[in-house]
């Protein structure tokens, strides 16, 4: 076990490095720059224009910049935001337990309805449910997440007036963050009715950003199961006589979990992509809406920094992903 | 017994707590994007001064309220030399600087927090100058304060004088901007002896109507209400920004109750937000322009009669409806109306495409096909840029001038439209950083700011023009600047380096039970004279 373990980090060192210059490169290759966009209408003499470049070091080659960033990563330096002036890290760790917060809440909306769902869908193959749910998902899997969140506002929040629009928690409650986890310090400053509406504030965009994960889950549950039903084994349980429910809960289910935990795994990426349009919609201070304004004022240490953040979170996330199967199944791990 | 003691003590510790005074009064505003910092020195986003410059400063000179007149602030009075190169500035006494956990100030406002507040943006030797990495002072260097500052000179504890190297009327108003918040002196040197200049961005100390308590980075800024500020103390207790970017997001928070009020809602959802009986809508003039710039350097847009032609043909009413859906008005001048020595006399080219047809003959041009550049972002004085090159395409047609529409990411637009050689005409636009007309007109269209990089996207460089709005700026009497500017809208029109297109309308949506917000035409948003009705 140590050994695959190994192994796979081992194969995390390139992918780290690719990340770094995927990031370095990605914000660079885009039009226009952090000193153009601040000038905005009143434009900037060209000389102005390099003073501000060199002062900010964007006068050197890319290499040079690259390796700059690469040695002060190296150093545990991710660099300072060219808008606030402060450290990317700072700004990070204030944002990140938001997203954490909504990308769990959204993934086990995601599995505890996706999986129950896929593997009755599979059970009967076919039927009024089979159809309604697989359809369901396909409209989920399609959804505009902006649109959809936008119109479950109006509706839930404008209209039946049950959640509230925007934001983690009602205004009225002002208490120091302790974790950053707003269902935990709402807990914590034991000021009354706190708890309740940080977590009606997550209703919401739990949903919205649980959508296509929950679709995804769903339809891959449900062909998974599908192939392990049809597999020897589980005609030789049945041969033996055991009941429907033992053969789906021990001998089907256990066997279709493993394509399901990679697509739970690969989710999370698809989380922090949701997250951004989700964060934007329900005014979340994550790192997704954090990423969107970075890029747009091409912020470029909070952009490449903030990515090869996420981009690690993923890698990690799928490290586990794979380690699991490994539990999961003997097999892989002696590969 | 006891029980029935027990509820009668707490019925009666009720009653008390309703007698008592009534609860803090919190006001909430949904914000549309996050400040960059609470220093107001370094930043430009009309955000960011809603944040810091409007709720925590104050600065020597102020707007008067909903206007862009300049009224004593910190300064109670002032003299300006005869030849208009000094202004020495009496202070105002007994002003408290705010206070936060790690300061507490230990005198009042004096004239060392006037010389540290422009000396730490213009000298690079002030130890502050530099507190923040990458930090640069934009709007001082954009208003050429440094070149126009030679010495500010403290003559005592409460008396200033500014030397300036060259008259400038508009400098007073320059001084009401918000990078000219004045600063604790104080504070600085405190944080320095500790070695926590951030703080100076982070835990802002002004002397403005509220004071600052929390900011939660793209989720909340809170402040509580200055019992020491020196003005009128503001109605409510304690200020909220929940900042909300989304424009249809704060209009549901608004309906719901969660805001009282917003700034920049969508044209689309105006009808709504008036048909609703909790909500009232606010609207003015905005102090901003959008215009079309020919390139006036390229032929043919060299020719002032190709440029009229092209205004002729123009159906601007058309793009008032469409793409302003009526939250404007057409422009016939290149500074708005609201602001002092608009010249009203003038006519506007009326749409006429049979004559613009003649006109473009009698020019000698034929078969001419131009650029429109399109900007790609939705901005305060155009809501969509593309729609509007698409129906200047269709009116140029009917005069047969065959135009592309092409549009580049913002920052390349902003800087290749400032090309000498470029050879489209621009859609851009301006808002208004001090109501001076020399705001407008200087920066778009004076000779100056020609070139690369320049601000005057046309090229144009007018002898008549540039000698009239020169001689205004160095006069400090406004009736006789007014008449210099008026004389230059003429030159202007007759020239027509601009097709100007509209002057939008700002719209603020809030409470029905809000009273007291007043707009202001810079589109500032402050909030120390608002009250909620019970």
């Amino acid at each position: 076990m140590l050994r695959f373990f190994l192994a796979k980090l081992l194969y995390l060192i390139p992918t780290f490095i690719g990340i770094t210059i995927v990031a370095f490169g990605f914000v660079r290759v885009l039009p226009g720059d952090p000193v153009l966009l601040m000038a905005g209408e009143r434009g900037i003499t060209p000389e102005r224009h390099a003073e501000l470049s060199a002062q900010l070091g964007y006068d050197r080659p890319f290499l040079i910049q690259y390796l700059d960033f690469l040695g002060r990563l190296f150093h545990g330096d991710l660099g300072t935001s060219l808008v606030t002036k402060k450290p990317v890290l700072t700004e990070f760790l204030a944002l990140f337990p938001a997203t954490v917060e909504l990308a769990v809440c959204a993934i086990l909306i995601a599995t505890l309805v996706g999986v129950p769902v896929g593997v009755l869908a599979a059970i009967k193959r076919g039927s009024l449910f089979d159809q309604i749910s697989m359809t369901g998902a396909l409209v989920g899997f399609s959804m505009p997440i902006f649109w959809w969140g936008l119109l479950l506002i109006i509706f839930f929040s404008g209209t039946l007036g049950w959640t509230p629009v925007s934001g983690r928690i009602s205004l009225l409650y002002y208490f120091d963050n302790v974790t950053g986890f707003m269902l935990i310090d709402s807990l914590l400053s034991g000021q009354e009715g706190a708890f309740r509406s940080a977590a009606s504030h997550l209703i919401l965009p739990s949903i919205v950003l649980a959508t296509i994960p929950l679709a995804v889950i769903a339809r891959q549950t449900r062909s998974a199961m599908l192939e392990v039903m049809g597999e020897d084994y589980v005609r030789t349980a049945r041969a033996k006589g055991l009941t429907q429910r033992r053969v789906v809960s021990v001998h089907a289910l256990r066997n279709a979990m493993i394509p399901v935990i990679t697509t739970i795994g690969l989710q999370v990426g698809v989380l922090m992509a949701g997250a951004i349009l989700t964060e934007t919609i329900f005014s979340w201070p994550g790192i997704g809406k954090w990423m969107i304004d970075s890029i747009s004022r091409r912020d470029y240490p909070v952009v490449q920094s903030g990515l090869l953040m996420i981009a690690a979170i993923v890698m990690i996330v799928n490290l586990i992903v794979d380690l699991t199967y490994g539990l999961i199944n003997p097999r892989i791990r002696h590969k | 017994m006891t029980r029935f003691v027990r509820r009668l003590a707490a019925v009666s510790a009720l009653a008390l707590c309703a007698a008592a005074p009534v609860a803090a009064k919190t006001f909430i505003y949904c914000s549309e994007a996050s400040p960059e910092g609470f220093d107001p020195a370094p930043y430009t986003a009309g955000t960011t001064f809603d944040a810091s410059a409007h709720p925590i400063y104050s600065r020597l000179v102020e707007f008067k309220k909903g206007t862009t007149e300049i009224e004593p602030g910190l300064a109670e009075s002032w003299e300006v030399s005869e030849d208009g190169t000094e202004i020495t500035f009496h202070l105002r006494q007994g002003v408290k600087w705010q206070s936060n956990d790690v300061f507490a100030p230990s005198r009042e406002f004096n004239a060392d927090d006037v010389i540290f507040s422009f000396d730490r943006q213009g000298n690079a030797d002030n130890p502050m100058h530099g507190y923040l990495p990458g930090i640069s002072y934009e709007y001082f260097s954009a208003m050429e304060m440094g070149d126009l500052i030679a010495s500010i000179e403290k003559i005592d504890d409460y008396t200033v004088k500014f030397v300036l190297t060259r008259p400038e009327a508009p400098f007073m108003a320059n001084l009401a901007m918000p990078f000219a918040s004045i600063t604790s002196a104080e504070y600085a040197d405190t944080l320095m002896a500790a070695g926590t200049t951030e703080d100076f961005n982070n835990k802002p100390i002004g002397t403005g109507p509220f004071s600052f308590v929390a900011y939660q980075k793209d989720a909340v800024i809170r402040y509580k209400k200055n019992a020491d500020f020196y003005g009128e103390a503001p109605k409510i207790d304690d200020l909220v920004f929940a900042i909300t970017p989304d424009a249809s997001v704060r209009l549901q928070k608004l309906k719901a109750g969660e805001c009282h009020l917003m700034p920049y809602p969508s044209p689309a959802d105006l009808a709504d937000i008036k048909s609703d009986s909790n909500l009232k809508l606010d609207s003015q003039p905005g102090l901003n322009v959008a215009y079309l710039a020919y390139n006036t350097t390229v032929p043919p847009f060299d020719n002032p009669k190709v440029r009229k032609a092209l205004n002729m043909a123009m159906n601007k009413q058309a793009i008032i409806d469409a793409v302003f859906q009526g939250a404007g008005q057409v422009a016939k001048n290149p500074i708005p109306p609201t602001m002092w020595s608009y010249n009203d006399a003038i006519e506007d080219d009326a749409y006429d495409p049979e004559a613009a047809k003649a006109m473009l003959a009698e020019a000698g041009v034929e078969g001419l096909s131009m650029e429109i550049w399109a900007m790609p972002v939705q901005r305060p004085y155009m809501p969509n840029a593309r729609r509007t090159a698409e129906l200047m395409q269709a009116d140029f047609a009917k005069i047969g001038v065959d135009v592309q529409i092409v549009s580049y990411e913002w920052g390349e637009y902003l800087k290749k439209s400032t090309d000498p050689s470029r050879k489209g005409a621009v859609i851009l636009g301006w808002t208004g950083d001090n109501g001076d007309p020399d705001n407008f007109l200087a920066v778009l269209l004076s000779c100056a700011a020609t070139g690369d990089g320049g601000s005057n996207r046309a090229q144009w460089c007018d002898d008549q023009f540039s000698d009239l709005i020169t001689r205004a700026k160095q006069i400090s009497d406004q009736s006789e600047r007014a008449k210099l500017y008026e004389e230059a809208q003429v030159v202007f029109k007759d020239q027509a380096p601009w097709a100007t297109l509209a002057h939008s309308t700002q719209y603020v949506p809030m409470r029905a039970n809000v009273e007291g917000f007043v707009m202001s035409p810079l589109g500032d948003f402050t909030f120390e004279t608002v009250d909620i009705a019970e």
